[in-house]
């Protein structure tokens, strides 16, 4: 009973919450609903029982991706709503509709339950955290290793690419060149 | 009782939304946000497949997908901060230089 009430819950608020993010104008907007709608999707996580799961979610997207995106948007102009000229909806329609389709047909047709066989199956030993991390440092130690330098990597990256002339910081030129830049 | 199908059509039509934000904004900002919304929402059918199936994969495929997807924001944001301070604008439309 819990269980389904918490479900329909969680589906409501993300679907309408990443709605909101989809088709918002404003981008300060789009990007609080997106962060709530991480929250629950981590509530979704706790509910099917994968707990670490959901704390990394909390961690990882609500707490770094998002608190990124939030430093982010200090370089562009978000104050304004934006103008875009929308593509033509009945192609958006179509397409969604279609792949909507098509993965309503592959979970249902598709799968075939009794082909599935658990390759990694879960012991009622240990708890979820722990089962996690005798997985990961077992079996998928090298793709962990990966991770982690493709993680290094990533950092690198984004300092190199957004330190980039950071000496000239947009807040200090002149008006003239700032309108200057506006013109072009 | 709440069984997988629930899950799987709550991911599908997550990923639809995302999908739909890809094709329909012109902001490449909105364009990272449609991204994050359809990794979440495969993440979710992860999660609820390792749960049904009392196996441990899909879970440690979400693990990798949120790496990843940590990554990509990390590489694209620092993209999109030079495209801005270059173009000033970061609506595809505008940046469009290639007429064809």
């Amino acid at each position: 009973m819990f269980e389904q009430i918490a479900f329909y819950f969680f589906s409501v608020l993300t679907i309408g919450l990443f709605l909101v993010t989809v088709f918002s104008k404003n981008v300060l907007y789009a990007m609080t609903s997106l962060a709530s709608g991480m929250v629950v999707i981590a509530g979704f996580f706790f509910l099917v029982g994968a707990d670490f799961l959901g704390v990394v979610q909390l961690i990882v997207y609500v707490g770094a991706v998002m608190a990124l995106y939030a430093f982010g948007m200090m370089f562009f102009n978000v104050t304004k709503d934006l103008k875009e000229k929308n593509t033509s909806n009945i192609w958006v329609m179509i397409v969604g509709v279609t792949v909507a389709l098509l993965m309503t047909l592959m979970f249902v047709g598709a799968i075939n339950p009794d082909a599935i066989y658990a390759s990694l199956p879960m012991s009622d030993k240990m708890n979820n955290p722990e089962a996690v991390g005798m997985a990961l440092f077992t079996k998928y130690l090298v793709p962990f290793e990966v991770a982690a330098i493709m993680l290094l990597i990533a950092m690198i990256g984004g300092i190199v690419l957004a330190g980039k002339k950071m000496d000239t910081s947009l807040t200090n030129i002149e008006d003239e060149v700032l309108q200057q830049k506006d013109a072009k | 009782m709440i069984g997988l199908n629930h899950y799987l059509i709550l991911s599908g039509i997550l990923f639809t939304i995302g999908l739909i934000g890809v094709l329909r904004r012109r902001n490449l900002l909105m364009l990272f946000f449609s991204t994050e919304i359809m990794l979440n929402a495969a993440n979710v059918a992860f999660a609820a497949i390792s749960n049904f199936y009392h196996d441990l994969s899909g879970q440690m495929f979400a693990f990798f997908i949120v790496a990843i997807a940590a990554s990509e924001v990390a590489i694209g944001l620092g993209l999109l901060i030079l495209v801005y301070k270059k173009e000033n604008t970061l609506d595809l439309d505008d940046l469009a230089s290639m007429k064809g």
